[in-house]
């Protein structure tokens, strides 16, 4: 089928550098990155490292200071509906019931409000929330407010579903139903996705391929492929290959965050218990 | 399908489901029959065990109410009644302690004068006249305050043109500007209805720009993404979302409107409640001194009562968003 060749994002050698207060502020550098049609990407990497920001490029929210960003080989200008965006923060607006929420961008297209409420139904179905299509978002709880926001981003059939640590909020156990009901939908709708996360088994579960970034200047430190077989389930998360790929993840990470933390606190570093912690990671003292 | 067993976990605790605790997480169906009945309040065309439910529900949250807001009525009577005393008491015996009660109307005189003024349709009229100017002033303080905070939130270049201008004029209290609205307008009539324009504009004006100032962003990126345009945003977004914040605004527009009206019917009036208490004070009638006031702060309630009535209907979210926080 033709339009399962869509959604493939392709970003060259870029570069984002932000002005604030007479500073200016290099949040990514040399970036290249590639997300296939129906790929399911993750982006992991320390704090302030640039994610959001790459994201936010790929969304159309931030113009590259250098180098490219692609969807299905046209130039991102702006954002527009054929990328659906799940916010790490609840997005909903509070004034629509959680139906019309999930209609507001095919509403926004002119779609005849009896087409938009079927559809809204359906997605509400898939993601078990049609009996709260009459609630207000402030009557659900952060998960189910997630989900809305998942299935909102869904309804205008974007070739792309972008998410910025869309389960940052939630706590753990909440957090494991989402992953599952999130590849779920996933494989219902076969397209592409560009999720980020600080959860490292959270990336594995979800990901065909995920891409760890250094400390800021953000840049790609290494890609790495889930050789884990579709479907996934939580048992997998205790086979050996998923054990492994996490602590080589976490070995990574681990590198990243304290080269940000050393290089955040200058030459002096962060000393105490007789160990300091610098660009070059934790050393004992002499 | 483990998607589906996993989904209903939240079933168990949706807020506002009574029906719910009762049964635990049971069919999607059925949970949605208990929203049903409990967001249209019509237990009479629902079936089996739900009806009893809320109805069980209903009588025990009127209980509920009558207790919570039992007490807050005892002291609001006590409130008011603390107020009429103190008015009966000094007019009663005529105190003077530096304060004098001399000259003021009882409360039996001014009670007297309500039955003397609904003889006529003449207190009336001017009850009718100020509501009209309040009501014209009001409206159009709100059709040019609404749009243009939205456009002054929302872009700089409107800030940074229409923002002098209101902080200059901002400062000049309403009455102050009686004379010059005497020499701007054609008639008295328009001038009145001018300065109780300009007292609600700035509160409706200043509450909208800082309601678009204070909306989460999120907000507007979202509805961006979904495909709205910036006439969309403004309509469907910026107008929903500050909503509240205009009816701040409309509240406290409302109530500058009312001090500004009256201090101008008091000076350049021949109509107005405004104009019937000055009148009375200058025709020495004491007791409808006493009325005119009455009648201004009871008119004035009766309008922030409609506009928060107005807001509460055309904002059902609130309702929600609030019993939560509390
Ligand atoms: N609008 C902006 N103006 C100025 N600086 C910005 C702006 N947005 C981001 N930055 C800076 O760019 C860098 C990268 O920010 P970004 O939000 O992309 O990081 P992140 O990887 O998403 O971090 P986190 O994991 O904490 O969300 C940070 O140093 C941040 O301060
Ligand atoms: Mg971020």
């Amino acid at each position: 089928m033709s339009d399962e060749r869509k959604g493939w994002i392709q970003i060259d050698d870029l570069a984002v550098t932000f002005h604030a207060n007479g500073t200016e502020v290099r949040a990514v550098d040399g970036v290249s990155m590639n997300v296939q049609p129906g790929e399911f990407v993750s982006l992991i990497g320390p704090s302030g490292c640039g994610k959001s920001t790459l994201l936010n490029i790929v969304a159309g929210f931030v113009q590259a200071s250098a180098g490219s960003a692609e969807l299905d080989g046209k130039p991102i200008k702006g954002p527009g509906s054929d990328r659906g965006v799940v916010f790490q923060q609840y997005s909903l607006f509070p004034w629509l019931s959680v139906r019309k929420n999930v209609e507001f961008g095919l509403r926004m297209q002119g779609v005849p409000r009896s087409r938009r409420e079927s559809a809204a139904r359906t997605l509400l179905g898939l993601a078990g929330l049609l009996a709260f299509e009459n609630h207000y978002p402030d009557q659900l709880s952060g998960g189910m407010k997630q989900r809305v926001g998942i299935v909102r981003a869904l309804a205008t059939s974007p070739q792309v579903l972008l998410m910025d640590e869309p389960f940052g909020a939630l706590d753990s156990q909440t957090r494991v139903v989402m992953q599952e009901i999130l590849t779920n939908m996933w494989q219902q709708f076969r397209i592409s996705v560009l999720f980020i996360t600080h959860d490292i088994e959270e990336a594995i579960f979800l990901s065909d391929r995920i891409y760890v970034m250094t400390a800021r200047p953000g840049r790609i430190k290494a890609e790495i492929a889930v050789p884990l077989p579709r479907p996934r389930t939580p048992e997998m998360t205790a086979s050996p290959a998923f054990v492994e790929l996490v602590q080589q993840l976490k070995a990574l990470i681990r590198e990243e965050s304290l080269a940000a933390m050393g290089s955040e606190l200058k030459d002096g570093g962060l000393t105490g218990f007789g160990v300091k912690v610098g660009p070059h990671g934790v050393e004992e003292m002499v | 399908m483990t998607m589906r067993a996993l989904l209903r976990q939240d079933h168990e605790t949706p807020p506002h489901d009574p029906a719910s605790s009762g049964h635990g997480a049971t069919t999607a169906a059925h949970a949605e029959q208990a929203d049903g009945v409990v967001m249209t309040g019509s237990p009479t065309t629902r079936s089996s065990a739900a009806p009893s439910a809320v109805l069980a529900v209903r009588s025990s949250g009127a209980m509920l109410w009558l207790r919570s807001n039992a007490f807050s009525m005892l002291l609001w009577a006590i409130s008011i009644g603390s107020l009429l005393l103190f008015w009966y008491l000094g007019t009663k015996y005529r105190w003077e302690f530096y304060m004098r009660f001399t000259n003021v109307p009882t409360p039996g005189e001014v009670l007297g004068k309500v039955a003397e003024v609904s003889q006529s349709t003449r207190f009336l009229t001017h009850i009718g006249i100020s509501v009209q100017r309040i009501l014209i002033g009001f409206i159009i303080a709100a059709s040019i305050g609404i749009p243009l905070g939205l456009l002054v939130g929302r872009y700089r270049a409107a800030r940074d043109l229409v923002m002098p201008i209101i902080e200059v004029l901002r400062p000049i209290p309403a009455i102050a500007w009686v004379p010059m609205a005497i020499m701007l307008w054609p008639t008295n009539e328009v001038s009145i209805v001018f300065i109780t324009f300009l007292g609600s504009f700035f509160p409706i004006l200043l509450n909208t720009v800082h309601g678009v100032r204070s909306l989460d962003g999120v907000l507007i990126r979202a509805a961006r993404c979904l495909g709205a345009g910036e006439l969309r945003l403004f309509v469907n977004v910026m107008l929903p979302g500050v909503l509240p914040h205009i009816f701040t605004g409309l509240s406290v527009g409302m109530g500058v409107a009312w001090v500004s009206l009256i201090a101008a019917e008091m000076i350049s009036g021949q109509f107005g409640v405004g104009y019937f208490t000055w009148e009375a004070y200058s025709l020495v009638s004491y007791p409808e001194i006493g009325l005119g006031m009455i009648t201004i702060g009871l008119l004035g309630l009766g309008c922030s009562g409609a506009i928060q009535l107005i807001g509460s209907a055309i904002m059902p979210w609130l309702v929600h968003s609030n019993a939560g926080k509390r």
